[in-house]
């Protein structure tokens, strides 16, 4: 499951009702992580573009790899602006037992930073900056450039 | 007639290109100064699929992609 909303996600709400549909489910595990918004560098939030088709793409992988393992996966991310302290991303492992839950929210939540198709932009004196320090090039990026 | 889309932090519209492989389309975006700081570090996408070689044809009504580095979360 990826479900995209508009600013900022209802983290309690989002793992409760997680929790609740897979509560019969025989799941020993039940693995979260939240991202929440730091306050750093005098932002006063972060904002979100998302390209949907790659991204539904690059998720659908990630079901296959945790269905291998017996497990699943779910994800809900932010577009638009969120505020300090509020939160853009959660993501969550749900297996029989704990050591694939522990394993695969690690390479997944990894792999999102390094191949999701998500933009992400500092909010600050009320403009809107693209975090290219922060952001890692896609895997063959790089292919229309110059060759030297 | 193929369709070139700048994703995420790159202000640039869409294109409608005739080309024939992605060569074609490396050589003309090397040439828009808008884009020279952007190629090194995007990846492509045909039809919303990443491709790693600039080999593969097009065909007309296909759609590509220039993704520019990410950072969700």
């Amino acid at each position: 499951m990826l479900t995209l909303y508009d600013g900022a996600l209802d983290v309690p709400k989002i793992l409760k009702d997680w929790y609740e549909e897979e509560a019969a489910s025989n799941y020993g595990a039940y693995v979260p992580f939240v991202g929440t918004v730091r306050s750093e560098d005098g932002i006063d939030g972060l904002s979100f573009d998302v390209y949907e088709p790659i991204l539904n793409a690059w998720f659908a992988s990630w079901r296959e790899k945790a269905k291998a393992k017996g497990a699943i996966v779910k994800m809900a991310h932010s577009r638009g602006d969120v505020l300090l302290h509020e939160s853009s991303y959660v993501a969550s492992v749900f297996s029989p037992k704990r050591r694939v839950a522990l394993e695969l929210i690690d390479e997944f939540v990894e792999d999102f930073k390094a191949a999701a198709p998500i933009w992400k932009y500092d909010l600050k004196n009320g403009k809107r900056v693209y975090a290219l320090e922060r952001s890692t090039a896609i895997k063959g990026s790089g292919i229309l450039g110059v060759k030297s | 007639m193929v369709r070139v889309e700048f994703l995420g932090p790159i202000q640039k519209n869409a294109l409608e290109l005739e080309i024939n492989n992605l060569n074609e389309l490396a050589k003309i975006l090397q040439e828009d100064e808008e884009l020279k700081d952007w190629l090194d570090n995007c990846a492509v996408a045909v039809n919303d699929t990443l491709v790693s070689s600039l080999e593969a044809p097009l065909k007309s009504g296909d759609k590509i992609s220039l993704l520019p580095p990410v950072c969700g979360g």
